[in-house]
């Protein structure tokens, strides 16, 4: 049984990090591709043409792996979490499906146009698609953010027939939880193409090829990007932080290792080294103010809930969210860095450095993957937060050996696809911005 | 009519989208391979589904979200109960979206092929699966308190191999008679005459089946009728007529199985007080509502551009013509 639940996590985790290491990157580079897009309609000019172009051929193929590995997402709470589907299914399978008829109709069908119409539609037309596609996909956001966040912090509804009925379908998505973990997820997209832009275009800068000047553009570009990125990423997160205060003090405690309820509370940088009242002026704004420790929240559970354990893995939240916060702030240095040196050493110089940028596309995954590993292990041991306990939500009728099967089928499918996409991706970026692909005599259907 | 027997016949509508709409497309997935001859045709073949294949695989996700908000408890043993087949189902799909994508960058003719391979595969494993699981869920599977107690093989019986080839017929001419109206010159004619045998195997199958289930539901007549005088008119070349009549005989095994399901949506075969309904197994009124109203206002959206995205690609494809501008 514990082992049923334990793989069933690891296999939750497994596909859902892996998901959303393409998913960002959908967002981020739609709305790039999107705007070069809508300049080149606008200027007719060839060259913002081939840069839409270009950047386009990485959407399509980070698209495609975002979608294979969401149809996953969609049946796997009734395949390896029946009993949670049934208690909360009410309220947490409206948001799904809604997602469904919303956004993933819009994104395949529009998408479809958008790669076979560009002979076959008027050109005002083939930029709506576009549109389209990224509006779609930030609603589809949306939606799985509101499912997420009634995990997290649940509105909304009654408990009645011994499962989650929902009664406020209003309160559900005007959820506070969700209110600032959205704009959040938004500005990590952002961030994330912003660095993807900025790592490509430096490479081939850095390779002098013969379109330096069109990467000089997009790496400006992305500068642009990424600097209001990692601004409201920051600011966002401060908030939410703020928001996880209020409503699930106990992950906040286990992000900062906050043993004892202190006043003012010290924020810890790296164990061992301390900043005295910090962690009450990022949660109230002043250096005073109580933040609860773990023990006495251990305690308020067990006084409400009866006994057991209620305090998540605490490393995982401690080094997840250093990493997440690390990760931010050298993002924020590479874009300053980024913009020092082209504006003010004209970019002939250290362009050696420029190797750096090419290493900081890994910043924001890093900081992506653990942005999650905090949300969803700092909420342990609940899968619904007060309401109910993950080892209470497993598929019961489903064996271990089931899950081991399919954790290892989805793993291997998952590490061939991995190494796919990141082959073709670094075929195009060879490519660049030339429009005829070189082809082998008589064997391909001409691209 | 009540809420909950409204979300059980859209439920239907959306298997019957799925089956339809699928079913030329993991048809067209599997012929690919067997009718042309060369990488050059194979494409063309694969190039007549490509603004659609997405699109067409959200009507099975549509219909997985619509059955977990109408009725939690359905899609929660549902998709536990078939877990094994369902995880070979996922596979199946990855494999085969992903190759989409490859197929049309990789230079390389053994990677091209492979595709292909992979592509057949990923498109029959769904096609047989998706009869096999509709089949047991008519028969009903060994569920108790909500939780599936049988094996893997519990599940692969012989009638419910039967479903899974009479699924595979029904897939494969449906695909075949897709690529008659899309593809022209040589390849069109290749089509044209595979969807011939299709077709009467289709028949044969569906006169067994019909024997088989007649005390299940009436409407399965209905269906072997149309397919019946779809053979009638392939065989005598007016296949948008019969393509058209392929597609109703979908919908109506589609809404034969669900008719003879109703009120139950998943029976159990140990025992009927074990079966799950419509009653016991669905969202609350609240829910419900609130579903019907989104609902009520996208699914004509939804419909609406579907049709306008085929319309746009209503030429017909040759050899000449299938290549992707980027």
């Amino acid at each position: 049984m514990d082992d049923l639940v334990f793989l069933s996590r690891l296999q939750f985790a497994i596909t859902t990090v892996y998901h959303f290491l393409f998913v960002p990157l959908t967002i981020g580079l739609g709305l790039f591709v999107a705007i070069w897009e809508t300049m080149a309609y606008k200027s007719g000019n060839s060259e913002d043409e081939r840069i839409a172009r270009f950047w386009g051929r990485l959407f399509l193929l980070n698209f495609a792996a975002g979608v294979v590995t969401g149809i996953v997402q969609e049946f796997q709470f009734g395949m390896n979490w029946s009993e949670y589907s049934r208690f909360v299914g009410d309220v947490f399978g409206v948001p799904l499906a809604i997602e469904a008829l919303l956004a993933f109709f819009v994104e395949s069908t529009f998408l479809g146009l958008w790669i076979f119409g560009r002979t076959l539609l008027p050109k005002g037309v083939h930029l709506a698609c576009i549109w389209l596609v990224f509006a779609a996909s930030c609603i589809s956001a949306f939606w799985i953010l509101v499912a997420n966040s009634f995990m997290q912090n649940p509105v909304g509804y009654v408990f009645n027939n011994g499962r989650a009925e929902m009664t406020d379908f209003l309160a559900v998505i005007s959820n506070p939880y969700f209110l600032h973990q959205f704009p959040h997820v938004i500005s990590a997209s952002i961030c994330t193409a912003a660095f993807f832009i900025l790592g490509i275009s430096a490479w081939k800068i850095r390779r002098c090829s013969q379109d330096s000047a069109l990467f000089e553009r997009t790496f400006k570009a992305a500068l642009f990007m990424g600097l209001i990125g990692v601004a409201a990423v920051l600011f966002s997160g401060h908030l939410q932080g703020q928001s996880v205060a209020k409503l699930q003090p106990m992950k906040l405690a286990a992000m900062e290792n906050l043993k004892e309820t202190a006043n003012p509370a010290p924020l810890s940088i790296l164990p061992g080294i301390e900043m005295p009242a910090m962690l009450s002026v990022m949660v109230h704004n002043v250096p005073r103010g109580e933040v609860k420790g773990m023990e006495d929240l251990q305690k308020a559970f067990e006084y409400r809930y009866g006994p057991g354990n209620y305090t998540p893995p605490v490393w995982i939240s401690y080094i997840s969210f250093r990493v997440m916060v690390g990760c931010s702030l050298v993002m924020l240095f590479f874009i300053f860095y980024g913009m020092f040196w082209f504006i003010y050493l004209k970019r002939n110089m250290h362009k050696k450095i420029l190797l750096l940028m090419v290493m900081g596309i890994s910043l924001p995954y890093l900081a992506n993957t653990a942005g999650w590993l905090i949300a969803e292990t700092g909420r342990q041991p609940w899968i619904v937060y007060g309401l109910m306990p993950t080892d209470k939500a497993v598929s019961v009728g489903v064996s271990s050996g089931s899950v081991i099967f399919s954790m290892a089928a989805f793993s291997v499918i998952y590490i061939i696809l991995a190494v796919i996409i990141f082959l073709l991706m670094r075929r195009e970026v060879y490519r660049g911005y030339v429009e005829k692909r070189i082809t082998r005599k008589n064997n391909a259907i001409a691209v | 009519m009540s809420l909950e027997a409204l979300w059980f016949v859209l439920i239907a509508v959306l298997w019957v989208g799925f089956f339809f709409l699928e079913g030329f497309d993991f048809g067209v997935g599997i012929l690919q391979f067997f009718l042309g001859k060369n990488e050059r045709e194979r494409g063309t073949y694969i190039y007549s589904i490509g603004p659609h294949w997405d699109g067409n695989e959200v009507w099975l996700l549509t219909a997985g979200g619509a059955i977990f908000a109408a009725f939690p408890f359905w899609y929660a043993t549902l998709f536990s109960a078939l877990y094994l087949p369902f995880v070979i189902l996922l596979l199946a799909l990855i494999v085969r979206g992903v190759c989409f994508e490859i197929r049309h960058r990789a230079n390389f003719p053994k990677v091209r092929f492979v595709c292909d391979i992979a592509l057949a595969l990923g498109s029959f494993l769904p096609a047989l699966l998706a009869g096999v699981a509709m089949a047991n869920l008519v028969i009903g599977i060994p569920i108790e308190n909500g939780n599936f107690t049988g094996t893997f093989f519990d599940l692969v019986t012989p009638y419910a191999l039967f479903g899974g080839a009479l699924g595979f017929f029904l897939f494969l001419t449906n695909g075949a008679l897709f690529l008659t109206l899309k593809i022209e010159g040589e390849l069109q004619e290749r089509a044209y005459r595979f969807s011939k045998i299709a077709v009467v195997i289709t028949v044969i199958l569906f006169a067994i089946a019909t024997v088989w289930l007649w005390r299940y539901s009436i409407i399965c007549v209905l269906s072997l009728v149309l397919i019946l005088a779809a053979m009638l008119l392939v065989l005598r070349n007016y296949l948008k007529t019969a393509f058209v009549l392929v597609a109703l005989c979908t919908a109506c095994s589609v809404a034969a199985l669900f008719y003879a399901m109703f009120p139950n949506v998943l029976v159990s075969s140990i025992s009927p007080d074990q079966n799950l309904t419509i009653w016991n197994c669905a969202s609350s009124a609240y829910t419900l509502k609130l579903m019907s109203i989104v609902a009520a206002i996208f699914v004509p959206v939804i419909l609406a551009y579907q049709i306008w995205s085929y319309y746009v690609f209503r030429k017909r494809i040759s050899p000449r013509n299938a290549n992707i501008e980027e």
